[in-house]
């Protein structure tokens, strides 16, 4: 069977089964539309919150990432890794016990306030919009790539299959899909990782042998990575930074903050029963994002060894060092059919010279070998991932499965947005704020409708991405660190925080965050309106604008204890409910919303 | 449940959150990134050290900080009589 109809077969099946599921799961309230019901076992909420979490990103970028970033990599693995640690011991329990259905409805209790409210709302659905245009771009590319269909046709398919299950089923019917699409994704991910390490180093769990034996030169694995890549002018794999330790630092802080407060994230913690349940779902939802977050690395240094090696086949300097032109594998050509993989023959010897010509010192020594410059001129990240299975030789039903588990990655974070979006209209701005008569049949239409259009909004904006597409992701992380996660841990922590404080510092948080991003990558990522420009001299103490959600949210907290303390404590019966969120008793009588 | 009750349950939840986000902050801004070079000067197996936190080892203790919390706290709500029913 050829490889296109093979992977209609397996990314088909898949699709089938999650059909399957959104008729068995339909929605009937809207408790069990917005949180399932409250009746999601922890471990496989923890399942389910693997798969909301792993996005296009996780799944097919993050290994390229590290890749090429080696060590200054580390900021996305602990960074995306880190936050569930501050989701499960300062938010997801006492998140639970308040429950509620949405973050801005906490928010808007807690703070006594509908502008509160309306804040938080459109902080979350600036964060969750821009996250869901990168997911439906991954949905179309992997179908266009792969099934031999358009981009748009792609993502049409895409948005077809969510509706089905995220309209019918609500929460029900995203968390049992979200269950199945994250066993599909962690096979699809772990198999080929397997087969390469045992390639490699003869030891079939990767996260082994990553520190294990290079079989080949008989030197650990990550030594001859550093030597490979030393010997042509790269950065050292296992030292280079990201920046600098500062930025590494700030970076990975605000990831983790930024984590603990995406909302699509925080709401899977209010479908379990019980605070207890809350609290090891977390830690079960870390079990689930771990498997694929350890493998991550090996498969990253695996494919730079693989990558570096099917081009420098010989000593460096030697002719014969080089990978003639003409025979290159058959991966290397149908990559470069994407333009993904890109090669440029710059001194006409017909061989391939792939080299760090920004290093002054080895390109003045490549110039006497006759190299005119590094002649791989495209190797896309996204690449490392997707031809792996080419690369390590695997037959073609593994390359369907990565296609399917991509696709699986993409449409269960995609879900898990919409449901955040959708929910914030529905219940905060119509039932909270227009509309607080409107019956529950009436809310579980209009939530279904709000379903409909933020899918619509996601395809169009997948179909005609903005500009700005590539840098909001980083405003996205920025949006939750510097607003959504400050008042949430203050409304918990600091019962004497009072709406004023909360709803300044937001509001500051934000500010500072947006300022810093727009004056170096633009105002709302217009090309030519960044008054600082875009490089590192400007950037303050070398912070990059991606990494500075983290000092948003130093602002914000300062900006409220300072307003607090001048203004009036927050009413009676307001302390009453932060005691009451504090301890697990009564979380029963509290779910009857 | 009476006030200083209250207050004693969630001054333990205090603390215990604390060592543990110390212990998260070791790992992973102190191992993984401030002290990542002296540490990288000790190999284990075909790791460097700091690497290893920054890529493994600290993922893998934070999968434990959670766990350890959320026993400890089904233990002090038992201690302290604010489990659910």
């Amino acid at each position: 069977m050829d490889l296109q109809t093979l992977t209609y077969l397996v990314v088909g099946s898949t699709f089938a089964l999650y059909i399957g599921i959104a008729i068995w799961s339909r929605a009937k309230s809207t408790g069990e539309f917005y949180v399932a019901g409250k009746g999601v076992h922890p471990v496989l909420n923890g399942m389910a919150t693997g798969a909301d979490w792993m996005s296009a990103a996780s799944f097919i970028s993050m290994a390229g990432m590290i890749a090429f970033g080696g060590y200054g990599a580390s900021v996305f693995l602990m960074g995306w890794t880190g936050g569930y640690v501050l989701l499960a011991l300062l938010l997801a329990p006492y998140l639970r016990k308040f429950g509620k259905f949405t973050v801005p409805e906490f928010i808007g209790d807690r703070y006594y306030s509908q502008s509160a409210r309306i804040v938080a709302v459109v902080c979350l659905i600036l964060a969750s919009v821009t996250y869901v245009i990168g997911q439906m771009t991954g949905i179309g590319v992997a179908f266009g790539r792969f099934l031999g269909i358009s981009y748009e046709a792609g993502i049409m398919a895409g948005m077809g299959i969510v509706a089905v299950y995220a309209i019918l089923g609500g929460m029900k019917g995203i968390t049992y899909t979200q269950i199945a699409q994250y066993v599909v994704l962690i096979f699809a991910y772990t198999v080929p990782a397997v087969f390469i390490s045992l390639n490699l180093t003869g030891n079939p769990l990767p996260q082994l042998g990553l520190g294990g034996t290079h079989l080949e030169s008989g030197m650990s694995l990550l030594d001859k990575l550093d030597l490979v890549v030393k010997d042509l002018g790269f950065a050292e794999y296992t030292t280079q930074v990201a920046g600098s330790s500062l930025n590494m630092f700030v970076y990975t802080m605000s990831l983790m903050i930024g984590t603990a407060g995406l909302p699509h994230v925080i709401i899977r913690f209010f479908t379990v029963p019980k605070v207890k349940d809350a609290r090891f779902s977390a830690g079960w939802a870390l079990v689930f994002i771990a498997l694929l977050y350890t493998v991550a690395p090996a498969v990253g240094a695996m494919a730079r060894l693989n990558l570096m090696e099917t081009v420098q086949v010989g000593e460096v300097g030697t002719v014969e060092g080089n990978l003639a032109y003409e025979e290159r594998p058959e991966w290397f050509k149908r990559w470069e059919v994407t333009g993904l993989l890109k090669f440029e023959d710059k001194n006409g010897d017909g061989r391939i010279q792939y080299y760090n010509d920004k290093n002054a010192e080895f390109a003045a020594k490549a110039e006497g070998w006759g190299w005119k410059g590094n002649e791989m001129v495209t190797v896309n990240n996204d690449i490392m991932v997707l031809a792996n299975p080419e690369i390590a030789g695997l037959p073609n039903w593994v390359i369907a499965l990565v296609v399917a588990g991509g696709l699986a990655a993409a449409l269960s974070t995609a879900a898990g947005l919409l449901l955040a979006i959708s929910s914030s209209i529905s219940h905060d701005l119509l039932k909270g704020v227009f509309m607080p008569q409107i019956t529950e049949k009436n809310e579980l239409m209009a939530g279904r409708i709000a379903m409909v259009g933020a899918i619509l909004l996601a395809g169009y904006l997948g179909m005609n991405p903005p500009g700005f597409a590539a840098g909001t992701v980083a405003l996205a992380f920025g949006l939750a660190a510097s607003s959504i996660f400050p008042a949430l841990m203050l409304g918990i922590f600091v019962k004497r925080m009072n709406n004023t404080g909360a709803v300044l510092g937001m509001i500051a948080g934000i500010s500072v965050t947006m300022l810093y991003v727009f004056q170096h990558k633009g105002i709302l990522f217009i090309k030519g309106t960044e008054f600082l420009g875009d490089l590192p001299a400007n950037w303050f103490f070398g912070i990059t604008p991606e990494a500075f959600g983290a000092i948003g949210a130093v602002v914000n907290f300062a900006v409220a204890f300072m307003v607090a303390k001048v203004t009036a404590p927050p009413p009676e019966h307001i302390q009453q409910l932060v005691e009451d969120v504090r301890v697990p008793k009564g979380a029963g009588t509290a779910s009857d919303h | 449940m009476n006030e200083t009750n209250r207050s004693d349950y969630w001054r333990a939840n205090v603390r215990l959150v604390l060592i543990l986000l110390v212990i998260w902050f070791a790992v992973s801004f102190g191992f993984g990134i401030l002290l990542v070079e002296p540490l990288n000067a000790i190999q284990i197996g075909g790791y460097k050290l700091g690497f290893w936190f920054a890529q493994q080892g600290s993922i893998y203790t934070f999968l434990v900080l959670i766990f350890v919390y959320a026993a400890r706290m089904n233990t002090l709500d038992k201690k302290f009589n604010v489990q659910e029913d």
